[in-house]
């Protein structure tokens, strides 16, 4: 039997592979991956939260919907920022993207 | 007595009108004005001191003290307010006439004098500005009072010597008079503080009244360094004295005055304002006998010393004016001696007379001869001995005034000047036989430097003059001679009867024994001066070879003035104005400053906290949550 | 409507008026319309100040009372004394005479003017502690522009240094402000109902008085505080220095009497003697770092700390006659200086330096300015006939009064600046006005114009009354310091 625990286990792995990508990436891509990867791993929850305790409501799963819709919305952004970066620096190394600091 | 106080009025008057309207008034007219005004100054004052001294001595046997007009000018507190008044007593009414005398032939005077110079209406509104607080100083009904016009006469003399304004020399003398006067005065205003604190009056009569009475019991008991609290107030105001009568060591700046218009020299540096601090002392004398004698005894040696040391100094100048300063300097001292050595009352107060009369003939034969210089130094173009000699065939009325002005200076019966200083010798030989013995060397002294200069003006020989000098217009002679009948004449007074130390007439007769000593050994200085001066010779330059070292010390006055130079370039603009100027930019300054720009520094290093790097941000921001996390599970 | 909201209206009109003024000749109209106005607004104030004193004791008269902020009981409440009267009297001169010294500058400088005149005003008027510093905050904000924009020299660093520094006074002063209306346990900002409850605890008092004393003392150039004001006048437009050395600074030591004192008299008593000390280093301090000054504005600027750290100097000895003296000083130094950067104003505007090396013989070139800045200087140096005699002769004897060796002490050190006071000034009159010119170029120059000889002539005429006549001023004081002085003897 698969319990709560054992999603929570791949959600929360995920999560935390998502944020050290978030860190330690160089890449704006990889980034962006990994910040699906953290956004995915919150959809989980709310689905196995939805699934497992409260069976009767569909709110987690409406919400997870949500959440891919709004990443997908953030993903298209994010690529279009991506590319303005690319062209103006010629490449996508966040480490060469600190210009607007103060 | 209430028209006295136009006596003041009229100057002060004569002064606003020509100093607004010079723009628009031509020199003739600014100049009649001036003299017309000073004139009528002069004629009251000429009829106060009749009606005053007619009116004879009160019921208690002596002149009374009369309060002509009055007026509050200033509360301050409930007991002390500055009044603004007319005090007429002797030597009030003295100086009235002496200061208007003198002041009326320096206005005619100047019309030859100053004829074509720029600024002639400045020069007689300043004449008049002058001429108005000295009147003023001498009728003070109040030591405040008094402060006031003695600071007003500071200003005026200062505007008068820088009158030149475009010569260095000028702005230099003018500068250093003020400061060192100012310098002076501030020990006069500490003096005015204590003793307005003890005595809780600024009131010349309150003060000097009962034999001073009222400071001797309101002073006693405190005492400030180990002197009493009296000592200390009469000192500091004697202090502002000698600021302004030029006592060693504050005399530095009266010889530098004569940059100004000799007029000016003759008018105040000369007959009225340098006798200020003589007559201040005589004003307050009464406190200085009986609350502060010790004060009195200081008074007299600074005097004897300054005598003699001007005297020296005197000597070995050889520009004109100079001479004239110094041997001003030194018969003010004679004075100051005589305040010093006099007693209170009778017989005992001979010094008190003998100085207030020495005051009054001084006045006349000293302005005599500063005008007798001015008058050759209009002819010459020079005030350098050097460009002198001869003179006595191509001015002869100048010649003739300045000899009785010499003789009488010299103390020669009969001029007027014997009359004081007979006096004055007797005063300090019933006293202190070293001072008397100062005293008498200095009056040798005079006559030497005196004929000494009257030799090398006018005898000696002859000098290549350009254009032939010529005796001075009317304008200036008719002072001259006015002077020199003064200068016979004024000795002739009852002295004794009109001026006390307490008010009381009485008879003070020549002492023979001590006039003919004085006699002796002036008729000796004046003989050294024949031999060395009467015809040119090489005796006085190998006399000066053999006293180098003094020569060359008393020709530059004895280093007075550098070691002041030091005091004052070195010690206060160097090592005090320089270094507090550099603390307030760099320590004070820097210390507000630096309040910025570490502000700016911390926040400088801080903002490289944000670095721009959102993944940098992220992790803070995640140990910031894991370090709340583990917090809050710990507590 | 109350006569005194009448000051700070006639501003405001002229702040507005000027907006709609579109060339020169309507900018000065309005400017000179305005100021002249206010000008004979003060002098009715003062007749009417006078007429209500000789029926009413009220300490306060003229007295008006609205509320704007009732949450925190803070009100509009007007109300003048003697001692405001007589800045009132003082700000309206300086200001009309500063209108004829900046005759040539543009719209919104006047605008700007403007609005530091209704701060100034607002500021004397006011009795309600809070409406009080807002008006004083309205002064110093368009000083930041005035200087920053019409200056001269490194004027933003002086408009910043000098904002800053006051700002920081400021700061000092609202926790002050606060800590009055908390400790007393008021509920009411209105200075005369706060002196009589009297109820700000002594532990609290120290404190208190600390903040006050010292943030108006920033404007009032105490010592370690002053050093905006060298490079604050030196960078400043003309009129702009005139008014803030002749009126601003005057709102720190009127501040110091009227919150610091007149609230805390005990703490004020106990504490003088650490707030004497400052002020008396910056009196004779001030004077021997004009000494060596070769920038005229600088030299008057030390200049004005000597003289400024004199009036603390005077309130801090808190007797009816040092008291006497600081207003009298007050008066006497706002329009010696103002009349002194009006006239360094007009040679700065010709010869284009106010360095003194570089100038020489200005008697012969500009005869009138010259002539008024020897008046000055002999006002400044504290001539008998001008204030500034009366002025230091009233605090002198005022502060001798005292029988306690300090005291003494200090005054006598402070009567030492009569003498260095006369050195620095002598000194740049032998200097700039005597001599021979030193630069043939200012040969060209022309003499004063009209309206400078006019800002000129009106306040020399103030000095000259005040020292001819010191007892009219007294006769305006009367019993001003009463409370306090009252409020002294108790203990």
């Amino acid at each position: 039997m698969i319990s709560m625990e054992h999603y929570l286990i791949v959600s929360s792995i995920m999560f935390f592979v998502g944020i050290y990508g978030f860190i330690a990436r160089k890449n704006l891509l990889g980034v962006l991956i990994s910040i699906e990867l953290i956004l995915n791993s919150v959809e989980i929850n709310f689905s196995v939260f939805n699934r497992y305790l409260y069976p009767e409501h569909m709110e987690g799963l409406f919400f997870s919907l949500f959440g891919i819709a709004i990443s997908a919305a953030e993903t298209a952004v994010a690529i279009a920022i991506i590319i303005n970066v690319y062209r103006l620096a010629n490449n996508i190394d966040v480490r060469h993207i600190d210009q607007m600091k103060y | 007595m209430g028209y006295t106080v136009y006596i003041i009025l009229i100057p002060m008057l004569m002064f606003l009108f020509l100093g607004l309207g010079s723009k628009w008034l031509a020199p003739r007219v600014a100049g009649l004005f001036g003299t017309l005004g000073m004139g009528v100054s002069a004629a009251l004052a000429y009829l106060t001191a009749w009606n005053y001294f007619a009116a004879g001595v009160a019921a208690d046997g002596a002149y009374p003290t009369v309060t002509a007009w009055s007026v509050e000018w200033l509360r301050f507190t409930d007991r002390l307010h500055i009044d603004m008044g007319v005090l007429l007593d002797p030597i009030s009414v003295m100086m009235l006439v002496v200061i208007t005398t003198v002041s009326l032939m320096v206005h005619i005077y100047s019309f030859g004098y100053m004829k074509g110079e720029r600024g002639f209406q400045r020069y007689y509104a300043f004449l008049s500005l002058f001429s108005f607080s000295m009147l003023g100083l001498v009728v003070a009904t109040n030591i405040f009072q008094m402060y006031i016009f003695w600071e007003l006469v500071g200003a005026s003399s200062y505007l008068l010597i820088g009158f030149y304004y475009t010569r260095p020399a000028a702005i230099a003398a003018s500068k250093k008079a003020f400061i060192v006067t100012r310098f002076a005065d501030l020990g006069f205003l500490i003096g005015i503080l204590i003793l307005s604190y003890f005595t809780g009056t600024f009131d010349f009569g309150l003060l000097t009244a009962d034999d001073a009475s009222l400071a001797v019991t309101s002073l006693a008991g405190s005492s400030f360094l180990g002197l009493s609290a009296a000592t200390w107030a009469m000192a500091l105001l004697f202090m502002g004295a000698a600021g302004k009568s030029a006592m060693f060591p504050l005399h530095i700046w009266l010889p530098d005055a004569m940059e100004g218009p000799t007029p000016v020299s003759a008018l105040i540096h000369a007959a009225t304002m340098v006798v200020a601090g003589v007559y201040l002392v005589a004003r307050m004398f009464p406190l200085y006998y009986f609350a502060a004698p010790d004060v009195l005894t200081l008074i007299t040696y600074v005097g004897a010393f300054t005598a003699l040391f001007a005297a020296l100094i005197a000597i070995t100048q050889t520009d004109i004016k100079r001479v004239l300063a110094f041997s001003t300097i030194s018969q003010i001292a004679y004075m100051m001696v005589a305040l010093g050595v006099s007693g209170m009352g009778g017989h005992a107060g001979e010094g008190y007379t003998a100085s207030m009369f020495h005051l009054f003939t001084h006045a006349f034969f000293k302005a005599l001869l500063f005008l007798g210089a001015g008058s050759v130094i209009h002819a010459v173009h020079s005030n350098e001995m050097e460009a002198m000699g001869g003179l006595r065939r191509y001015m002869p009325v100048t010649h003739w005034t300045f000899l009785i002005a010499c003789l009488a200076i010299s103390g020669i019966p009969p001029f007027s000047g014997f009359f004081s200083k007979d006096e004055i010798l007797s005063a300090a030989f019933g006293h202190d036989k070293v001072v008397f013995a100062v005293l008498l060397l200095v009056a040798g002294l005079t006559a030497f430097y005196m004929f000494r200069l009257y030799y090398r003006i006018f005898w000696s020989e002859d000098r290549a003059y350009e254009k032939k000098p010529h005796d001075a217009p009317a304008t200036m002679l008719v002072p001259l001679v006015i002077l020199a009948l003064l200068s016979v004449t004024t000795g002739w007074l009852p002295f004794s009867e009109l001026v006390s130390s307490d008010a009381v007439p009485y008879a003070l007769g020549i002492n023979w024994w001590i006039a003919a000593g004085g006699i002796l050994v002036s008729l000796a200085g004046i003989a050294v001066a024949t031999r060395l001066y009467c015809r040119a010779n090489d005796l006085p330059a190998r006399l000066a070879a053999k006293w180098a070292g003094f020569w060359r010390a008393a020709s530059h006055r004895f280093y007075i003035d550098q070691a002041w130079l030091f005091v004052t370039k070195k010690i206060i603009f160097r090592c005090v104005s320089t270094p507090v100027a550099w603390f307030d930019r760099h320590a004070i300054d820097g210390g507000i400053s630096g309040l910025g720009t570490g502000t700016e520094r911390v926040s400088e290093s801080i903002k490289k906290m944000q670095s721009g790097r959102v993944q940098t941000y992220a992790t803070f921001f995640m140990w910031g949550v894991l370090i709340i996390v583990v917090c809050v599970f710990i507590f | 409507m109350n006569i005194l909201s009448i000051l700070v209206i006639i501003p405001l009109l002229t702040l507005l008026a000027l907006f709609v003024s579109r060339n020169q000749r309507y900018v000065r109209t309005v400017a000179v319309a305005g100021f002249g106005l206010q000008l004979i607004c003060a002098v009715v104030v003062a007749v009417q100040f006078l007429q209500l004193r000789s029926v009413s004791d009220e300490a306060m008269l003229l007295f008006s009372d609205t509320v704007w902020y009732a949450p925190f009981n803070i009100h509009y409440t007007v109300g003048v004394d003697g001692i405001s009267v007589l800045m009132i009297l003082l700000s309206a001169v300086v200001a009309f005479a500063g209108v004829f010294s900046s005759w040539n500058m543009e719209r919104d400088f006047f605008a700007w003017y403007s609005l530091l005149s209704i701060g100034v005003f607002g500021y004397f008027i006011s009795l309600d502690l809070f409406t009080m510093f807002m008006f004083y905050e309205i002064a110093l904000i368009p000083m930041f522009l005035l200087i920053g924009v019409w200056g001269t020299g490194r004027k933003v660093y002086a408009a910043t240094k000098l904002t800053l520094m006051l700002m920081g006074g400021s700061a000092l002063l609202l926790t002050g402000i606060l800590g009055i209306y908390f400790t007393s346990g008021a509920t009411t900002m209105n200075i005369m109902e706060l002196a009589r409850m009297d109820s700000i605890p002594m532990h609290h008092q120290y404190w208190i008085f600390c903040l006050t004393f010292i943030g108006f003392g920033v404007l009032g150039a105490l010592f370690p505080f002053h050093t905006w004001s060298p490079d604050g006048h030196a960078s400043a437009p003309t009129s702009v220095s005139m008014l803030h050395a002749g009126v601003l600074m005057k709102l720190g030591g009127y501040g110091c009497f009227r919150v610091a004192i007149f609230l805390m008299p005990q703490a004020a008593h106990e504490l003088s003697w650490i707030f004497l000390i400052l002020t008396g280093i910056g009196v004779v301090y001030g004077a021997y770092g004009a000494v060596v000054q070769t920038d005229l504005k600088y030299m008057n600027a030390y200049s004005s700390v000597s003289h400024c750290g004199l009036v603390l100097f005077a309130i801090l000895m808190l007797n009816q006659t040092a008291m006497t003296g600081a207003v009298l000083q007050m008066l006497s130094h706002g329009l010696m200086t103002a009349l002194f950067f009006s006239l360094i104003g007009m040679i700065y505007g010709r010869t284009h330096t106010r360095d003194i090396r570089e100038m020489g013989g200005m008697m012969r070139i500009m005869p009138f300015a010259s002539v008024c800045y020897v008046i000055a200087g002999f006002a400044s140096l504290g001539l008998p006939g001008f204030s500034g005699f009366v002025a230091e002769m009233t605090i002198f004897i005022g502060s001798f009064e005292h029988a306690d060796l300090f005291r003494r002490v200090l005054t006598i050190l402070a009567t030492t600046t009569i003498v260095v006071t006369a050195v620095y000034i002598l000194r740049t009159v032998g200097k700039v006005f005597y001599g021979e010119v030193q630069n043939p170029a200012h040969l060209q120059l022309d003499d004063a114009h009209w309206y400078e000889r006019l800002s000129a002539v009106a306040l020399i005429a103030c000095i000259v009354a005040i020292g001819v006549w010191p007892s009219a001023v007294q006769g305006i004081l009367y019993d001003s310091f009463a409370p306090v002085v009252e409020h002294l003897n108790i203990f």
